[in-house]
């Protein structure tokens, strides 16, 4: 569950990036991000993700309060958030499969478990057969596969797309989206933040635009509805 | 932490050092090559010192006692010369002795030369040279002491050159251990640089500072430790060969060292301890500031 009231985040630079935004995101929803660079949305990943803390207003992420969170929690409100960026960020000289397995031991998960959860991760994704290949051998497609392995193998309650497919062909980015659908349709909340208008619009989903540090619109209806007014 | 853990963060440490293998071998080169000039100029100095010890170990002080005292009363004065603190040993030697160790292999020029000549003596030994004028002075004021004959310009030239040897080695010292520290803890900064995505990703997927930290640390133990006991050795080797190149070539047979063997266990323990805090100092120094993501 992800709940913003009434957040203003202004840098130390002066810059106001969120100016007063308030967003609902319930267990299980799929949600769409939008908005143009600048907009404030990378501001609210990292509000989300524990990086920057608000300047005004409340933040709760999976019943983490993010505005009076300690420093030594943000590694425990992490492990409940998954999250998948759009230069994937795998580690080169690990496997596929050590890649993901890397997320798991570094949370201190036991090696049974490990050898038990990242087969299951990398089948989920489609990459079971690629798993002792390296990411340089790898399509940028199956890279993001990867990612999103690694992203969902600690089973978090949320999982956080940050341009996924900023990397892809349309093909390669429709084909993540759909896997993103599956991961929600398993019951993980599902956070994609993107500006690829049609993409957005070959899903019918809830889409959140934001300009300006505020939000603009938030419904079913569809990606550039806002511009329209 | 589970104890499974413990397992892990040992092996991530030492999977480290071969995954990456260059940085790694970069800081233990640089671990050895700092150890190795610091152990060899402290032995070169150590063995100077020594050295020039045991020239000031030779100087000696010749008491002379009055001439007319009898040699019963002349060896009574040893009591009085005893009791001063700063005296090591003191030899009594008779007018006769002294007579016939001056005229030895030269009996036929010296011949007829009555030992009343010469004064009964003491030939002293101090503890400590740098306090012979001190001494001198006190010797010369027991009744019955006629006359001191002390090397004090050499003694005092002993004492500047050690006092010199010693403020000298300890400035190069901590000139080179400050060097070192500073080269290796770059060294492992590049290291960490290295890993920046490593640690953003630990990080990203929730990973505690403490969980992060503890391979970086593990690898600079063991990279430190390692580089020390491989400069240990080397320098084994070399201070050995040196020692035997020395005792070989016949012009430098002034020159003594003590067997390697001596400074053994101090070699150990500097060595030890420099790896060790050069491993500790280096990770922990530099992991702090990837740490704050």
């Amino acid at each position: 569950m992800i709940d913003f009231k009434d957040v203003v985040k202004s840098y130390d630079t002066g810059n106001m990036a969120l100016k007063g935004v308030s967003m609902h995101i319930d267990d299980g929803e799929f949600v769409f991000l939008v908005g143009p660079s600048g907009s404030g949305k990378s501001t609210i990943i990292k509000l989300i993700t524990g990086e920057i803390q608000p300047t005004e207003g409340s933040v709760e992420v999976n019943d983490y309060h993010l505005e009076s969170i300690r420093r030594r929690q943000v590694p425990y409100l992490r492990r409940t958030v998954g999250v998948v960026f759009q230069d994937f960020r795998l580690i080169s000289n690990m496997t596929v499969y050590e890649n993901v397995a890397f997320a798991m031991r570094v949370i201190g998960a036991r090696a049974k478990e490990i050898r038990k959860r990242v087969p299951y991760v990398l089948d989920l994704v489609g990459l079971a057969d690629k798993a002792k290949r390296h990411p340089g051998e790898l399509s940028g497609g199956e890279q993001q596969r990867v990612a999103i392995a690694r992203a969902l193998v600690n089973n978090p309650d949320t999982i956080i797309a940050d341009e996924p497919t900023g990397n892809l062909d349309p093909a390669r980015s429709y084909e993540i989206m759909l896997l993103l659908e599956e991961i929600n349709n398993l019951g993980t909340t599902v956070l994609v933040v993107t500006h690829e208008r049609e993409l957005v619009e070959r899903f019918t989903k809830r889409v959140i635009a934001i300009d300006d540090g505020l939000v603009i619109s938030d419904g079913m209806d569809g990606y550039y509805h806002y511009e329209e007014q | 932490m589970k104890s499974n853990n413990f397992g892990y963060l040992l092996k991530e440490g030492i999977r480290g050092i071969f995954l990456h293998g260059f940085m790694s071998f970069a800081a233990v080169c640089v671990t050895v090559a700092c150890l190795m000039i610091i152990g060899s100029f402290s032995a070169l100095l150590y063995n100077m010192n020594i050295m020039v010890e045991r020239e000031a170990e030779d100087a000696e002080i010749i008491a002379y006692i009055d001439e007319t005292y009898s040699e019963a009363e002349a060896k009574s004065v040893g009591s009085r010369i005893n009791t001063i603190e700063n005296v090591a040993k003191a030899t009594f030697v008779t007018r006769g002795e002294a007579l016939a160790e001056f005229v030895q292999g030269q009996e036929d020029v010296f011949q007829g030369v009555d030992p009343s000549t010469l004064e009964d003596r003491f030939i002293i030994v101090l503890e400590d040279n740098s306090r012979m004028q001190e001494t001198v002075t006190q010797i010369s004021q027991i009744t019955g002491v006629s006359d001191v004959n002390a090397p004090l310009e050499l003694a005092e030239g002993f004492s500047a050159l050690q006092y010199i040897i010693r403020i000298v080695s300890a400035a190069i010292i901590i000139l080179l251990l400050v060097v070192s520290l500073l080269i290796i803890s770059n060294t492992v900064k590049l290291a960490m640089y290295d890993r920046r995505d490593e640690i953003g990703i630990m990080k990203m997927v929730g990973a505690t500072n403490g969980f992060i930290r503890i391979p970086f640390v593990v690898e600079g133990l063991i990279l430190g430790l390692f580089g020390a006991a491989l400069a240990f050795v080397l320098e084994w080797g070399l201070y050995d060969a040196l020692v035997s190149w020395v005792a070989s070539v016949r012009e430098l047979n002034i020159l003594t060292f003590v067997p390697f063997e001596t400074l053994l266990w101090p070699m150990v323990a500097v060595f030890g301890a420099a790896g060790l805090l050069v491993g500790l100092f280096g990770s922990f120094a530099s992991i702090r500031k990837f740490l704050d993501v």
